[in-house]
């Protein structure tokens, strides 16, 4: 074909580069999508309910429920 | 024009898709396809068979002075041996191409002819919407889910200020630490998720 000579291409230990690529990769990202999730969700979801429950009233949650005349058993 | 091409796909799409039978462009007779047929494969990188089945007088010279020393051979030679055994090299079988476009194209053309059915099914085959999806109806139930305090930790009744009456600004939810900007405000949640950095990493309470 061309009369140049190419550069000889990279002939052995291709897997071995693929899959060392792709499982530190692949470490990484799922490492860090476990991080963001445990951060962004899970945390984020332990905190909403401690956070709800530590100053919670239930019988005036009752009474505001109550007033606002949404129970049948009692006005 | 993307019908066209359309067409030569589909067309060009073997009906099978074995490794063994599948046809390239020349004319095949029926039963060549029960023989060991040529691909170009890139997970099948030497086939069955030679590409070029019937040699030349100076293409059956060739592959007798292959039989000798290879390094007798000219380069020429050598890719023209290549040329009989192979069709196309590894970089002509993988180089890409616009298929991509077409495959889109008509994906979205179709997805548009399906709008404009559906367009024309709510106009005249459904029936009315049931009164609950009335703006009225709807403005009751949610007050009642409000007074019922549905979700009331990260869900709807979360998201109403009990003490204004009205919905909470963005920003505004319980568990914010400061009130300012700076923070990463989600914009898709109005539950909004504060920033990572301002979260520690606590032990569950």
């Amino acid at each position: 074909m061309a009369p140049e000579v190419l550069p000889k291409p990279q002939m052995r230990g291709l897997l071995a580069r693929r899959l060392r690529f792709h499982m530190a990769t692949a470490f990484v990202l799922s490492l860090g999508v476990a991080a963001l999730y445990k951060v962004g969700v899970a945390d984020k979801r332990k905190k909403a309910y401690a956070d709800f429950y530590r100053n919670y009233d239930a019988m005036k949650d009752f009474e505001e429920m109550r007033k606002a005349g949404i129970f049948q058993s009692v006005k | 024009m993307l019908a066209t091409r359309v067409f030569s796909l589909v067309g060009k799409r073997a009906i099978s898709t074995s490794v063994c039978v599948r046809a390239h462009e020349s004319v095949v007779k029926s039963e060549d396809f029960t023989l060991p047929a040529y691909v170009d494969r890139r997970d099948y990188p030497l086939p069955d068979v030679a590409h070029v089945k019937h040699l030349s007088a100076s293409q059956k010279a060739l592959k007798e002075k292959e039989k000798a020393s290879w390094s007798s051979l000219s380069m020429d030679e050598k890719v023209e041996l290549y040329r009989i055994k192979f069709k196309e090299s590894f970089a002509e079988m993988n180089r890409r191409s616009n298929e991509w476009k077409t495959v889109v194209g008509t994906a979205m053309f179709f997805f548009g002819i399906t709008a404009l059915i559906i367009m024309w099914e709510k106009r005249y085959v459904y029936g009315p919407l049931p009164q609950t999806f009335d703006k009225e109806w709807v403005a009751m139930q949610t007050k009642r889910m409000l007074d019922m305090k549905v979700n009331p930790i990260q869900g709807l009744a979360s998201k109403w200020d009990y003490e204004k009456n009205e919905w909470k600004k963005r920003g505004q939810e319980e568990g914010a630490v400061t009130p300012d900007g700076g923070r990463d405000v989600c914009l898709w949640n109005r539950a909004c998720c504060t920033s990572p950095l301002l979260l520690t990493w606590s032990s569950s309470e």
